[in-house]
């Protein structure tokens, strides 16, 4: 653990220990050494300054990883990051109700996503707008839960990726259960074996779902990655409040692997996460990965990030940008051109345009829709409130009141 | 997922004779099993042990331990990986050891189990039951005798049942598990192995309909309603009230979400009076619900109030005092002679 004792355990001194708001200056330098630092055991295949590292043991799940694959991991970062700020700008002009920024987060995202195949099952929370898009979600379907006019729109079966969890920790156990239903059906075991893959913060490892998920895909057998994205930050709370111990380490407690990549390295975490899926397809799972990357926005649109976290922080991430190291590789390595960067910069920028324009006329959603599907099979008391609610609508219709 | 239909040609029992409560559950388990292999019984001490209270005794053995699950002592571990199983395909029956256990696994209840079906615009469907072995009188300690269905009838994408006797448990049990919905379903512990509830289980008849209430008694003085093992009460106070001369009509409610009250308002509107009778505690809960809809839809047929003889308003009592928090006879035909005399 990188943090020193005073963090991780707060003595009493003037006013409280570690009052978000006025961090102290050891605080401040205790908690960029605890950010920057991923700790000797950190997997590591593309440095902040795009050199290429080997690693005996993890080269080989990316060794069919050509120059078009690293090519296609950049585009995918740099769109996915374009429609993320578009996201932000449409929030700040009002056009959004909130939203949840990715920034940061691109190459755990898509690295992750990329290692699962159209068979494996995704159950998200609700930053993971880099894994829909590797499961072929467009980010306009993501909108409506932002804008308000519905709570997801893509379908979860086709797509194999879940509604996303917004009530923290939850989607694990579900998860869990999902990945034990494709033990019991027999869909594990070999090369073509199913898995899952659950995505959950830093902060949820606090939640008793999460324990409960662990303990329960460990003795089930679950062939369930756990995909921590440890961002250093639940909104305020840095990653010493949940824990006094690094997150990946937690799994040994529970009887399965545990694993820390370096969630800015995208053949890294796609190495790393092909290596977890595998292992679940064949029985051995499940296993945690804790991504170790950094929430280089806020929260949500709604949070003051400068209330509990010094920029002197996000300047010291913003050298270890998962996106620059690997335009840095590709440009060292002659892998890509000027013309390709523009070309990604131009399917990005159109992406947005896209995504504003959509945004912009989306519909009002029928007001009786509140009403639908709230039962599978009719329940005749809500229809009855329906009915009266429309009648009274009705009384409205086609003039002033 | 339509739920697959029981071909009753099938059936390995032709006739079963008198089956108490607890007999009737684990038959209607064993029968749903047999017809969908979809059908999976999860939850604390389940397999080996047959539960607690024995009712999914012997399933394991003829079902396997990937069918009857043993899981880990966590409501919300079970009900959460429940969701994930459903979503998978399955139709998982949880068994929540004891009604006051079931919180743990409230927030899984209320944000999921719930909410899914219409977070989802029907495309996932949530068809889990939810069995919750319910209510007091078997001496126990705190936590294990409380009735806290309001709670889930409250949460909009959940339905809430309760059986009273062995005939409703059989086919409850196996209509709740064919249902799309998520359903808790509500045993009357007291009586699980009781011979009051005991009755003769035909798998050859027609059941009545999962989200219907049923007039057990026909009556014209005052009409009682109840659900669970408050029914037993109703009836008992029904058949006392004829010593007086009166005749009170007993409606088993069955179904607590979606509430089926048409046949109770069409007895307030002859018999003018209404007493409800449960276990819970009175405060926000079915029988205030009862009382408010009563009193829209028969305003002008009721001679008197609506009377309410429930739990009170306090946490469950120590064992010793239940008698006095229960509803009882006595209690009961207080409130029919006060509802009389109004």
């Amino acid at each position: 653990m990188s943090s020193p004792e005073q963090w991780t355990h707060p003595e009493p001194r003037e006013g409280p220990a570690a009052t978000a708001a006025a961090p102290t200056s050891e605080q401040v330098i205790a908690g960029l050494r605890a950010t920057s630092e991923g700790g000797p055991e950190l997997v590591q295949l593309l440095t902040p300054e795009g050199e290429r590292v080997e690693n005996p043991e993890f080269d080989q799940y990316v060794a069919d990883v050509t120059a078009q694959d690293l090519r296609s991991l950049y585009r995918d970062m740099v769109l996915v990051r374009r429609a993320d700020r578009e996201g932000n700008a449409l929030q700040r002009q009002g056009q959004l109700g909130i939203w949840v920024p990715l920034l940061g987060q691109e190459a755990a995202q898509i690295g992750a996503g990329r290692a699962m195949r159209p068979t494996d099952m995704a159950f998200p929370s609700y930053r993971e707008h880099g894994v829909a898009w590797c499961r072929g979600i467009d980010p306009k379907d993501l909108l409506g839960i932002f804008r308000g006019t519905d709570h997801g729109s893509w379908d979860s079966t086709e797509k194999r990726f879940h509604p996303y969890t917004i009530v923290i920790g939850n989607q694990v156990l579900n998860a869990a259960g999902y990945a034990m239903g494709q033990r019991f059906e027999g869909k594990v075991g070999d090369d073509d074996g199913e898995a899952t893959m659950v995505f959950f913060g830093d902060g949820a490892t606090s939640q008793g779902d999460v324990h409960e998920g662990f303990v329960w895909a460990a003795v089930y057998d679950a062939p369930l990655v756990f995909f921590c994205q440890n961002n250093q930050w639940a909104i305020s709370e840095p990653t010493e409040r949940q824990s006094r111990l690094p997150l990946y380490q937690r799994a040994r407690g529970y009887g399965f692997p545990g694993i820390r990549v370096d969630g800015n390295d995208v053949l890294a975490t796609l190495a790393v996460t092909r290596w977890a899926l595998d292992q679940c397809r064949h029985g051995n799972g499940p296993v945690l990965i804790e991504a170790f990357t950094y929430r280089m926005d806020a929260h949500t649109t709604t949070d003051d990030p400068t209330r509990y976290r010094h920029s002197d922080e996000l300047e010291a991430w913003k050298l270890k940008d998962p996106i620059e190291r690997v335009r840095v590789n590709l440009v060292r390595h002659g892998d890509a051109d000027q013309d390709f960067f523009d070309s990604v910069q131009a399917d990005a920028d159109a992406l947005a345009a896209d995504l504003r324009e959509f945004c912009f006329n989306m519909p009002q959603p029928p007001t009786e829709q509140m009403f639908d599907h709230v039962y599978a099979e009719a329940s005749p008391f809500l229809d009855a409130q329906r009915d009266e609610f429309l009648a009274y609508h009705a009384e409205f219709a086609g003039g002033e009141h | 997922m339509a739920a697959p239909v029981i071909d009753k040609s099938e059936r390995t029992v032709a006739t079963v004779g008198s089956l108490t409560l607890g007999k009737a559950l684990n038959l209607g388990l064993r029968t749903a099993m047999e017809a969908d292999p979809k059908v999976i019984v999860m939850g604390e001490d389940v397999g080996k042990l047959g539960g607690v209270f024995r009712i999914t005794d012997g399933l394991q053995k003829d079902f396997g331990e990937h069918r009857v699950l043993d899981t880990p002592l966590a409501e919300s571990g079970i009900i959460g990986t429940a969701v994930g199983l459903a979503v998978r395909g399955f139709r998982p029956v949880c068994e929540i050891q004891f009604d006051g256990f079931i919180f743990p696994g409230f927030d899984q209840i209320v944000s999921q189990v719930a909410k899914l079906h219409a977070r989802t615009m029907g495309r996932v469907k949530v068809p889990l039951v939810i069995r919750v072995p319910f209510g007091g009188g078997i001496g126990a300690v705190e936590h294990h005798s409380e009735s806290p269905e309001s709670y889930f009838a409250h949460t909009a994408g959940l339905k809430v049942v309760s059986c009273s006797n062995a005939v409703d448990a059989y086919w409850m049990i196996q209509q709740a598990i064919q249902c799309d919905d998520p359903v808790l379903f509500f045993e009357p512990k007291r009586y699980y192995h009781s011979g009051f509830m005991k009755a003769e289980v035909d798998p050859g008849a027609t059941p009545a309909p999962l989200f219907a209430s049923r007039v057990l008694r026909a009556g014209n003085t005052a009409t009682l309603v109840a659900y669970g093992p408050s029914v037993k009460v109703a009836l008992d106070a029904a058949t006392a009230a004829e010593e007086d001369g009166h005749s009170l009509e007993v409606i088993d409610l069955r179904s607590l979400s979606p509430l089926d009250l048409g046949p109770v308002f069409d007895s307030v509107r002859r018999t003018g009076r209404l007493v409800v009778v449960s276990e819970a505690p009175s405060e926000s809960s079915i029988t205030s619900e009862i009382a408010a809809r009563v009193q829209q839809e028969c305003f002008y047929s009721l001679e008197a109030p609506v009377l309410r003889v429930t739990g009170f308003d306090t946490p469950y009592p120590p064992a010793k005092l239940e008698e006095h928090f229960l509803p009882d006879l006595d209690r009961v035909l207080d409130a029919v002679d006060r509802s009389l005399a109004w």
